[in-house]
């Protein structure tokens, strides 16, 4: 039988199992997961619908919620030459989707001590000189599911532009499509980790109130307050926070101070 | 007419003083010179085996940028990549068939076959500033400095992409006449830094970077122009090692010709980047009373 013949799929299923998943009137779609057809509820996640399919992740998923990139899924559609990418938890599924999901994919790490490395671009370019095997041929950016300038980030690691690389690469969850589709075998998304890491530690400009508040916090200046809020009853610790002085919700950026600026 | 300039990776990291000068020049002429807001790597070597096309995509993907900005014209300074550009560029507009596999690999950029013109920067001050601009700017002239004229191999090789006839070698000599420097033609003037033998051969590379030394001193140059961070590499920061092992007999002082365009056009030490040029260029310009600021000795 054709993975592509849709036709035996009932339009008017009902989504129900042990507990209700989608409301009365949902309905079913095909979809190939791992070459195996199932008929799931239209509407779900790639995830949710693997699930109702009667799969269980041991790996593969994590926060649910697009962020921590446990669940990378390479995806094709009916009659499309082109390779999609998303995440399980966050792509919703269409009729005929061809998929697998790619929970992990190998890439080498360079070892190195952040406190001791110089932060200039040689030190990335020593560390990761197969940089330079980039051809540009963009597939890193093609197979990123959170759209992600692959191609962009690395060329500016090689222009000597950390900053520039950092905030492109900032959005990265580190889920390693990049890498599986790479032609000069690279390790982006570990080289892209290394230069956020030089940008925040020594690149960025610290923000002076942060600092100032460090001081504070460790000259003791918020020790006798915590001490004694940790000796506080229950009832107190209640009382104290039903009655504390709260911003108001649309105040403007910048207007509002407590009356008790004692811990400011 | 809009102009977009590809920088190149080396000249952001290893060649500043290539860049800055040029940029600075540019700002002075008062040309509008837009870098691309997005490039990558030019592929720096042109790959000519016949079914290896996905070597040059990586130039024809910067192409599309400079298209993509508007431009006509994109314009380079480093010999690697305005070579490797334009024989992508040529490629693109003459063969049908890879440019066909290549615009179809490229799906996710607009197609493209040759639209946007490449132009070293010699060439654009000639053609499109004019030799008469500058030398109507310059504020210190160079004072009949002999400088021997380095072209190496990329800006003449091959006759296709040259950026003049191979055989005339005149387009350095007027843009050292522009500043009122005195050209010196050579021997090796297009010889090969040996920049390609650096690892697997080294001392044929050191060799043939002695001969070029050697042979623009010969010609009665005080100094060398080139354009190359590559050549750069080979003729003026193999230097140290060139006399300890007494291949050359005295240093020679080597610039970018974009730096002794921006020291005639009057620019600081921010804009020429002798500080990041041999002591010895540094030295000869400041004992020809070159106003060189007095805390910038090279390296
Ligand atoms: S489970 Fe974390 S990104 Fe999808």
């Amino acid at each position: 039988m054709s993975h592509h013949d849709s036709k035996s799929a009932s339009p008017m299923q009902v989504a129900t199992g042990d507990r209700a998943i989608l409301p009365e009137g949902a309905r079913t779609i095909p979809i190939y997961v791992m070459g195996k057809r199932y008929e799931v509820p239209e509407t779900l996640t790639i995830m949710k619908a693997m699930e109702y399919a009667g799969f269980k992740f041991l790996r593969g998923a994590g926060c649910r919620g697009g962020i921590c990139g446990a669940c990378p899924t390479v995806y094709r559609k009916e009659g499309d030459y082109k390779l999609y990418f998303g995440l399980a938890c966050q792509t919703v599924v269409e009729p005929n989707m061809y998929l697998a999901q790619i929970p992990f994919y190998p890439a080498n790490r360079a070892k190195y001590d952040i406190e001791a490395i110089s932060p200039v671009a040689e030190t990335v370019h020593a560390l990761y000189p197969e940089l330079f095997r980039c051809v540009a041929c963009n597939n890193c950016t093609k197979a990123c599911p959170m759209g992600v300038e692959v191609l962009d980030y690395i060329s500016a690691i090689k222009q000597g532009d950390l900053a520039r690389a950092a905030h492109l690469s900032f959005d990265c969850i580190q889920c390693g499509m990049c890498a599986s589709r790479c032609m000069g075998e690279l390790p982006q998304y570990h080289v892209a980790q290394l230069v956020r890491r030089i940008y925040g530690k020594y690149i960025q400009p610290r923000a002076a109130h942060l600092e100032k508040r460090v001081v504070e916090i460790e000259s003791g200046k918020y020790d006798a307050m915590l001490d004694a809020l940790q000796k506080m009853s229950h009832e107190e610790l209640e009382k104290l926070y039903k009655e504390r002085e709260r911003e108001p919700d649309m105040a403007p950026p910048g207007t509002w101070m407590p009356e008790d600026t004692q811990y400011l | 007419m809009k102009i977009s300039y590809y920088p190149g990776c080396t000249l952001k990291t290893k060649a500043r003083n290539l860049e800055d000068a040029a940029v600075a020049s540019m700002a002075a002429l008062g040309v509008d010179f837009q870098e691309l807001e997005r490039w990558n790597c030019c592929g720096a070597v042109h790959s000519l085996a016949d079914d290896d096309l996905i070597h040059h995509v990586a130039p024809v993907r910067d192409l599309v940028r400079a298209m993509d900005q508007g431009s006509d014209k994109v314009v380079t300074l480093c010999s690697m990549c305005y070579n490797t550009l334009a024989r992508a560029n040529l490629l693109m507009r003459q063969d049908e068939v890879k440019r066909k596999t290549i615009n179809d690999f490229m799906s996710e950029e607009k197609d493209y076959h040759g639209e946007v013109e490449v132009l070293h920067f010699l060439n654009f001050l000639r053609d499109h500033v004019g030799f008469d601009k500058v030398r109507e700017r310059v504020k210190v002239p160079l004072n009949g400095l002999k400088v021997a004229t380095y072209y190496g191999c990329t800006l003449v090789r091959p006759g296709n992409v040259a950026i003049e006839p191979p055989a005339d070698r005149k387009l350095m000599a007027e843009f050292l006449e522009a500043i009122w420097a005195s050209p010196v033609d050579f021997a090796d003037a297009t010889t090969c830094c040996g920049s390609y033998q650096v690892l697997a051969n080294p001392d044929a590379a050191l060799d043939v970077a002695a001969r070029i030394l050697e042979s623009a001193t010969r010609a009665g140059a005080e100094a060398v122009v080139l354009s190359c961070p590559l050549c750069e590499y080979s003729l003026a920061r193999k230097q140290d090692e060139l006399l300890q092992k007494n291949k050359i007999s005295k240093d020679v002082p080597v610039f970018y010709f974009t730096q002794l365009l921006a020291a005639a056009l009057g620019l600081g030490s921010e804009a020429c980047r002798f500080d990041l040029s041999p002591r010895c260029s540094v030295e000869l310009l400041k004992s020809k009373n070159y106003p060189i600021d007095a805390a910038v000795v090279g390296v």
